[in-house]
């Protein structure tokens, strides 16, 4: 392979085929660790790298690997890696694990991992694998940075924990919207990015399943 | 095809799967028990942080972490040990080794606890002034059947206790465990330790005579039917803010109050 198809596996998922608003996987964590912009940043970090080690380990093995258990052995080599990314944070970040709580772990359920692992790392090399994981991360992370920091900006006023806007609390002129710390929010905001997407790349936009019949005036 | 047929075979797949499954529970057994340290020494940080926290509600209603300082203490000369990290350091354990403690001389083991480490952790708490505000010690003895584990919280310039919030103890329900009472541990609030002299004069009275004694002052009471208890406090107290233990440290707050 070229180093232009290298370079193609890792920017494509960035937005022509983003895996959160292409493919709509991995909401539930989406809208869970965005309340802020250091947790989605940290969360970013652990789905970039179980998905790049992930996707290696499986492409590393899929010639030996038989058919029939297959998605079980992935799940496998995912949930290890998420433990031990787990484990990590839990020992040098422990204020920021406690924070996202149970959402470390449940990067084994993200649908983007599994989905990566056996529709790209089943199928191509070592390096392009990697690339693919890495590159479908960051396409991931890119959402969960857009959608934390609005959700933290307008939430709270501020970005990384730095106070930008005073609110009206401590003296200053912001109210704070505390619609935005809620689950629904991150709906909108994933809703509005989707609808943006494929209002400038209408080859995104999936056709629609039936056509209405134009209504017929009055009868022959 | 004939690939395919060889691969899907049934002991093919239990070997990839079990090879799959001991490269994997090697992996996180490694990491798993490699961490374990550090992770408990992160959980232990958080469980003392929130201890103090519970220690000082009521007393400085707003604590702010970046105003919350913790030091190890060299006892003997009082001294901050920055060579030592408070959020992995372990008194218990440091008082069981004998290469990290050492023994309290008879006449001076007002807390009957044989050992303790050559080091301990302290917490300043700064006002926003940055002048100490409260400082907050750990403090452990004998009581009637248990070992009591207490924060003694004295004022900045190391002259009255603040409160002493007694954690950790089970003497007999009812009786000694009285000494947990918010009623009978407010009596600490305000109480100066030592006489104009300079001699430690805190402690409980667990005798009579309360009206004719010159230091009823520096006294509290003591539970009536938990003597002892009350004298394991009264020793904890002493034995901590006495020479052997905290003494020269808050010797050198004074001065430097001074």
């Amino acid at each position: 392979m070229t180093g232009n198809n290298y370079w193609k596996i890792l920017t494509r998922p960035l937005v022509d085929e983003n895996p959160l608003t292409l493919q709509i996987l991995g909401i539930c964590s989406a809208l869970a660790v965005t309340t802020a912009l250091d947790t989605a940043l940290l969360m970013s970090v652990v789905v970039v790298c179980v998905l790049a080690l992930g996707n290696g380990s499986v492409s590393l093995i899929r010639r030996q690997l038989p058919h029939s258990v297959r998605i079980i052995v992935q799940i496998t080599i995912i949930a290890s890696l998420v433990i031990v990314v787990d484990q990590i944070l839990q020992a040098y970040a422990f204020e920021m694990s406690k924070r996202l709580s149970v959402f470390v772990g449940l990067v084994i359920t993200n649908c983007i991992v599994l989905g990566r692992a056996e529709g790209f790392a089943m199928h191509n090399g070592f390096c392009a694998s990697v690339l693919d994981g890495i590159g479908n991360g960051l396409g991931y992370s890119l959402v969960l940075v857009i959608v934390g920091a609005i959700r933290e900006f307008f939430g709270k006023g501020s970005l990384l924990n730095l106070q930008i806007l005073v609110p009206v609390s401590d003296g200053g002129a912001f109210e704070p919207l505390h619609l935005m710390l809620l689950p629904p929010s991150a709906f909108f905001i994933i809703g509005g990015l989707i609808w943006y997407i494929r209002r400038k790349r209408p080859q995104q936009a999936e056709k629609p399943e039936f056509t209405l019949r134009p209504h017929e005036q009055g009868t022959e | 095809m004939s690939e395919t047929a060889n691969r899907d075979g049934t002991a093919r797949a239990l070997g990839v799967t079990l090879a799959v499954a001991f490269v994997c529970a090697l992996l996180v057994s490694v990491v798993a028990v490699s961490l374990r340290p550090v992770q408990q020494a992160n959980v232990k940080a958080e469980r003392v942080n929130q201890l103090v926290r519970e220690a000082l509600s009521g007393i400085a209603p707003m604590v702010k972490t970046e105003n919350l300082e913790a030091h190890v203490v060299e006892l003997a000369s009082g001294q901050f040990d920055d060579g030592i990290d408070p959020a992995t350091f372990d008194a218990e354990i440091a008082a069981s080794n004998p290469d990290t403690s050492v023994e309290i001389p008879r006449e001076f083991d007002l807390a009957r606890l044989r050992r303790r480490a050559l080091h301990a952790p302290v917490y300043l708490l700064r006002g926003s002034d940055n002048a100490i505000h409260t400082i907050i010690l750990p403090v452990s003895g004998r009581g009637y059947q248990s070992i009591l584990r207490a924060w003694l919280l004295l004022d900045g310039a190391a002259s009255k206790v603040r409160a002493l919030r007694i954690y950790e103890q089970s003497d007999t329900p009812g009786v000694g465990s009285r000494i947990e009472d918010p009623d009978w541990q407010a009596q600490w609030r305000d109480r100066p330790i030592y006489d104009d002299a300079g001699v430690l004069r805190i402690g409980v009275r667990t005798r009579g005579g309360a009206e004719t004694d010159e230091y009823a002052k520096y006294l509290v009471d003591g539970i009536s039917g938990a003597t002892r208890t009350a004298r394991g406090v009264d020793g904890m107290v002493r034995f901590w803010l006495g020479d052997f233990g905290f003494g020269p440290f808050l010797q050198r707050i004074r001065e430097a109050n001074r």
